[in-house]
């Protein structure tokens, strides 16, 4: 990826693909607090059932809320290790997170079809709509973050993930830590405030 | 100069404008008959004076600007000015002043405005159909279309839903409009002061035929309002032995016919003969005075074309084209002429 | 200019039709989104035409109701998105690294990218004409009549898909111009002396980047109802229909701001070059600009006054709709101060600054008309918002770019636009527009609604209507004259460098510029840095030092074709399109990831 835009002076003085990337996130921001807000608006108008109190398993997904807390973690640890050039905890802490990631996508396969199963399906109620849409757009986004932390990690394998790549590895960490914050906020608003 | 020709032009058209309040508009805002109606009108009025004020005086400054600052042989280099921080204050402040003389009348008429249901009024119901309007009146018993009686002098207060996708309803001489939304109920009141027969049409986007759902709004003396009421109230006698093609009208509607929805009963009620819900209430169609949403009026003529292709008349009708022989249209004709 | 030559390491081919496919220069890509653009204006004036042809006459057969509806919905989303948006965006392009002294925008291939998606996605919009299926529901699409039950066909999923493209296309280029315009200035150039056009620039940059998530999630659920049998928008369901308009018009009033602040910047460019003097209050503007699009946030349910919300949001949202007038009242006071006391040369691209000025106060004035919720009630839907929406979008937006072209003109081509052509243009173009709009207040007042295919002569409005077609079909003519202008004037007119006596960057530098803009990134000392006292440090006419320029890339088409294709297979129901289409966008981001590229 190009890095020779770190080389020119800057207006602000930080590297323009980091501040584009603030910005990206800010629109991402309007894009989930839409969807948030649209799962709000329709909360408790669903005709017929099932309602969130039957379905939701909140035990459950506080394990997985847990995990996806932890892979941030992972990812600190990574961005560090890449950081100071340690290549050996660099890939630990980059697989350990796209892991943690990966769990985070598991739980959340494990979660749909045990709905589905239930009788919860996207075109069953104004639940299944905006539920399904708004984690699933979520869990979409966090894909994209596995193959971003994957790639990373294949990059460092051929090598070339060294001290002067850091910035990337920071974008890929901004990148998963606005999806982990926006799961805290879908966690509270459909888990726990019933 | 430059802005002469284009505020000609404008001012040619306020002309233009203006000679149109003198002509006959039959669905105009202008003139209004009803409270609702005046309540902004006059409220309109007093914007659109500010409006123009503002206009004259914004437009003459640039206008003078240019033709005075144009640039000639010989003219000076400009003074360079870099702003006046107290006209600055002086033109932020001046429009917010202008903005409050229009604010304050504007939520004193929302408040009065509302629509909410009022004690005594005559409640009609309204629902919105693609491309037709819905009347009930829930304390008289009546159910009819596209042509609504009131009467003059009393409070009418519409309640409102539509029963597929978003209309509005709009009679301008009554008063503003208002959306008419699946799932929801929304509401107009309104007195009107004068008798007569308004125009109004479907003022939101719903489709193909949007262009072609009229409605009518009619203001009856009292005395003649008790008289339509009771007409709608009575149940149209079937034809007598003697009147064969309104017998034979009689049994074309109630010909079952396939597919299903080319038989007229599958749709439409008439009292005593039918019970269909998807199409106007026919009931009493000969005591209006037009069909169709408003587009034909109700003679024998309109019935006819729009017997012989509704899709034709309105592009996305409902009701389907119908294989009925001329004999068979001219029956229908008579018989629907019969039910006033 | 030998010796220039040695210096500069131009991986780009200059010429040919692969330099154009892969071009990440600034410069090219302006020129191919303003001809782009022009050409959508055109096929948006002649769904306009159609229209105005159809209601010439009342009972008029001209076109069906179908076709008609299908007309204004196209004429709508065309003028909006593929018009008005683009032909700014090609002056971003072109014009925003000259004005703050860089030699590229931050991120060239994003910047290409952006140019494709928009250029495929306006034509898979378009192609939705060849199907018979043109989008019919309103540039607004309201809910439930977009719905599957009440639009069965494809024109509805052409829109939601069409705009879904775009909608990328526009975030991308949002992002890309923000950052230039923060972190790519010259030295010394500071905030507040960045030329008005580039501050107004970076201000719709940010209300697009956060308006279009909110249409975009508008248009997912439309589309999650439409394709997967969602419940969205469903009434039977416990759906709310008004949920669409909410969302719609969230993204649909700063939208209004993102069409008309680029235009408020080029007439605040071209009114002080021609005055000769600098603009009044400088930073009363940009401040009046940033308070617009702030505000411009808390006003959109003034287009839903007739659904009734109840007595404190209709309120409310008079009230704020109100408090907008002030900034950009603000704003017009300042341009005629700026004239007042100056020398006031009526060349073209003055005319049309003025011209925008004067016609933006009728739909200014219009717009706080609209603004009281109850007078609103018999003005909304009907000709009298038509009239408001084509003064402040034709009278004010397209009069705006129109100054913008005749100025900006000689610098990307090195010659002038003949002057009494132009002349001729504006006058055509605006006496044709009040004839064609002003009328329409009339027609509106006097009860015709909007978006009807067809009019009763009883309601007497044919002679108007007449007369308001006439009109449009002479602003028909005069950009026909505009045409023949940019045909006529080629090469007669050499420029030079700076033909107004302008006071910006973009004044210094060659007509057309070099690749690389500047031989050397200038030291700013002032914000008109021509006019000013102060003088900047005169900018070599040869490189000092070697200039590196980027090469091209072929991954921005290939990615933006990659998302059409994508949308084709959701818009047929193909999977295997659909798959085949994702697949080419991933392959050509990894590409674009790991392709050699120095900016």
């Amino acid at each position: 990826m190009s890095d020779a835009v770190a080389h020119h002076p800057t207006s602000t003085g930080l590297d323009s693909r980091k501040l584009a990337f603030w910005t990206f996130i800010g629109s991402e921001c309007l894009l989930f607090g839409s969807l948030i807000s649209t799962y709000l608006v329709y909360k408790g108008r669903s005709v017929t059932g099932p309602t969130p109190a039957e379905i939701l398993n909140i035990p459950l997904t506080s394990v997985s809320t847990f995990d996806l807390l932890m892979s941030s973690l992972a990812m600190v640890l990574a961005l560090a290790a890449v950081a100071r050039g340690d290549r050996l905890w660099a890939r630990v802490w980059l697989a350990t997170t796209a892991a943690l990631g990966a769990i985070f996508l598991g739980f959340q396969a494990y979660e749909f079809t045990h709905f589905v199963q239930e009788g919860l399906k996207l075109q069953t109620n104004l639940f299944g709509s905006t539920f399904f849409t708004l984690t699933g757009f979520h869990g979409g986004h966090v894909l994209v973050g596995v193959l971003w932390l994957l790639t990373l990690l294949f990059r460092s394998f051929q090598g070339k993930l060294g001290p002067d790549k850091a910035l990337l590895v920071e974008l890929a960490g901004l990148y998963w830590h606005f999806v982990d914050v926006v799961w805290i906020v879908i966690f509270t608003v459909v888990y726990l405030i019933q | 100069m430059n802005n002469r020709r284009s505020i000609g032009v404008a001012f040619a058209a306020l002309a233009l404008m203006l000679a149109a309040c003198a002509g006959d508009y039959p669905q105009s805002t202008l003139h209004p008959t009803a409270d609702f109606g005046y309540q902004i009108d006059g409220l309109s009025r007093t914007i659109f004076w500010w409006a123009v004020a503002v206009f004259v005086i914004v437009e003459t400054v640039l206008v003078v600007a240019v033709l005075k600052f144009r640039d000639r042989p010989g003219a000076a280099d400009p003074a360079v000015v870099h702003g006046n921080t107290l006209m600055e204050m002086a033109w932020t402040l001046a429009p917010a002043v202008v903005l409050v003389f229009i604010a304050v009348p504007s939520i004193q008429t929302i408040l009065k405005t509302t629509g909410a249901p009022v004690d005594g009024a005559l409640e009609v119901e309204v629902i919105g159909h693609q491309w037709w309007w819905e009347f009930r009146y829930p304390a008289l018993a009546v159910t009819t279309a596209n042509e609504m009686h009131v009467p003059q002098g009393r409070t009418v207060t519409l309640r409102m839903t539509s029963a597929d996708v978003i209309h509005s309803f709009w009679a301008p001489k009554l008063g503003g409009k208002r959306d008419v939304l699946p799932g929801r109920v929304t509401r107009i009141a309104f007195t009107p002061d004068s008798v007569g027969e308004f125009m109004g049409q479907c003022a939101e986007f719903c489709g193909e035929s949007h262009a072609n759902m009229r409605l009518r709004l009619v203001v009856d003396a009292p005395a003649d309002f008790e008289a339509w009421v009771a007409g709608q109230r009575t149940a149209p006698p079937a034809p007598d032995s003697a009147a064969t093609t309104e017998r034979a009208g009689l049994a074309a509607f109630r010909q079952v016919r396939q597919p299903a929805n080319h038989s007229c009963i599958a749709c439409h009620a008439i009292e005593g003969v039918s019970a269909g819900v998807l199409g106007p209430d026919l009931s009493h169609l000969a005591s209006r005075g037009t069909i169709a949403g408003g587009i034909l009026p109700m003679s024998a003529d309109g019935l006819t074309r729009w017997l012989r292709d509704p899709t034709v008349v309105k592009p996305g009708s409902l009701m389907p084209k119908i294989e009925l022989s001329e004999a068979e249209i001219d029956a229908l004709v008579a018989y629907l002429t019969s039910l006033r | 200019m030998a010796t220039a030559a040695l210096a500069i390491e131009a991986p780009q081919a200059r010429s040919g039709i692969r330099s154009w496919i892969t071009t990440t220069d600034h410069k090219r890509i302006g020129i191919l989104y303003g001809v782009t653009a022009f050409f959508f204006f055109l096929v948006g004036g002649l769904e306009a035409l159609l229209i105005r042809a159809q209601l010439g006459s009342p009972h008029n057969t001209l076109v069906s109701a179908e076709t008609y509806n299908q007309l204004f919905t196209m004429h709508g989303t065309t003028m909006v998105f593929l018009a008005i948006m683009p032909l700014s965006a090609a002056f971003f392009n072109y014009i925003i690294p000259l004005q703050i002294g860089a030699r590229d925008v931050a991120f060239p291939r994003l910047n290409a990218f952006s140019y494709w998606v928009f250029l495929l996605g306006g034509l898979f919009m378009n192609a939705s004409f060849l199907f018979g299926a043109a989008p019919d529901g309103g540039w607004f699409g309201y809910a439930n009549l977009t719905s599957l039950q009440y639009s069965p066909g494809l024109n509805i999923d052409f829109w939601v898909l069409g705009l879904q493209i775009l909608g990328v296309a526009s975030i991308a280029a949002g992002i890309n111009f923000l950052i230039t315009i923060v972190n790519l200035r010259a030295p010394g150039m500071t905030m507040m002396r960045l030329p008005v056009f580039t501050w107004m620039a970076l201000i719709t940059q940010f209300i697009i980047v956060t308006a279009f998530p909110v249409i975009t999630v508008a248009l997912v659920l439309l589309m999650f109802d439409r394709t997967f049998g969602t419940t969205f928008y469903s009434v039977a369901a416990g759906g709310d229909v008004l949920l669409w308009q909410h969302l719609f018009w969230l993204f649909g009033h700063p939208e209004v701001y993102i069409l008309i602040l680029p235009t408020m910047g080029m007439v605040s460019e071209v009114i002080p070059t021609f005055s000769r003097k600098p603009l009044f209050g400088y930073a009363v503007v940009v401040y009046s600009g940033l308070l617009i699009a702030l505000l411009g946030w808390g006003v959109w349910a003034h287009h839903m006054f007739a659904v009734g919300m109840g007595s404190v949001a209709d309120s409310v949202f008079s009230a704020t709709t109100m408090l907008i007038a002030i900034p950009t009242g603000v704003k017009i006071f300042n341009w005629i101060a700026t004239m007042w006391g100056g020398r006031i040369r009526l060349e073209t691209p003055m005319l049309f600054a003025i011209g925008f000025i004067a016609m933006f106060i009728i739909g200014g004035l219009s717009g706080v008309m609209h603004s009281s919720a109850p007078a609103d009630l018999q003005q909304t839907d009907t000709y009298f918002v038509v009239a408001h929406i084509h003064y402040v979008l034709y009278g004010g937006a397209i009069q705006g770019i129109f100054a913008g072209i005749y100025y900006w003109w000689p610098k990307i081509t090195g010659w002038k636009l003949n002057d009494g052509i132009g002349k001729l243009h504006f006058w055509l173009s605006l006496l044709g527009m009040n004839l064609a709009f002003f009328p329409m207040h009339a027609i509106g007042l006097l009860g015709m609604p909007r978006r009807i295919y067809t009019y009763d002569t009883a309601l007497g409005l044919d002679t108007m209507n007449l007369v308001s077609t006439i009109g449009a079909f002479i602003v028909g003519a005069s950009a026909l004259v505009f045409l023949f202008n940019t045909w006529w004037s080629r090469r007669k007119e050499p420029a030079g460098a700076d033909p107004w006596g302008g006071a910006t960057l973009e004044w210094t530098i060659p007509s057309p510029p070099p690749p690389y803009n500047f031989t050397a990134i200038p030291e700013v000392v002032s914000r008109l840095p021509r006019w000013s006292r102060t003088e900047m440090k005169a900018i070599p006419d040869v490189p000092p030092e070697p200039i590196h320029l980027p090469p091209g890339s072929y991954w921005p088409l290939v990615a933006a074709a990659g998302i059409v294709v994508l949308a084709t297979g959701a818009l047929l129901k193909a999977l295997i399109l659909a798959i085949g289409g994702g697949a080419i966008v991933v392959v050509a981001i990894f590409a674009w990831a790991f392709e050699p590229f120095e900016a």
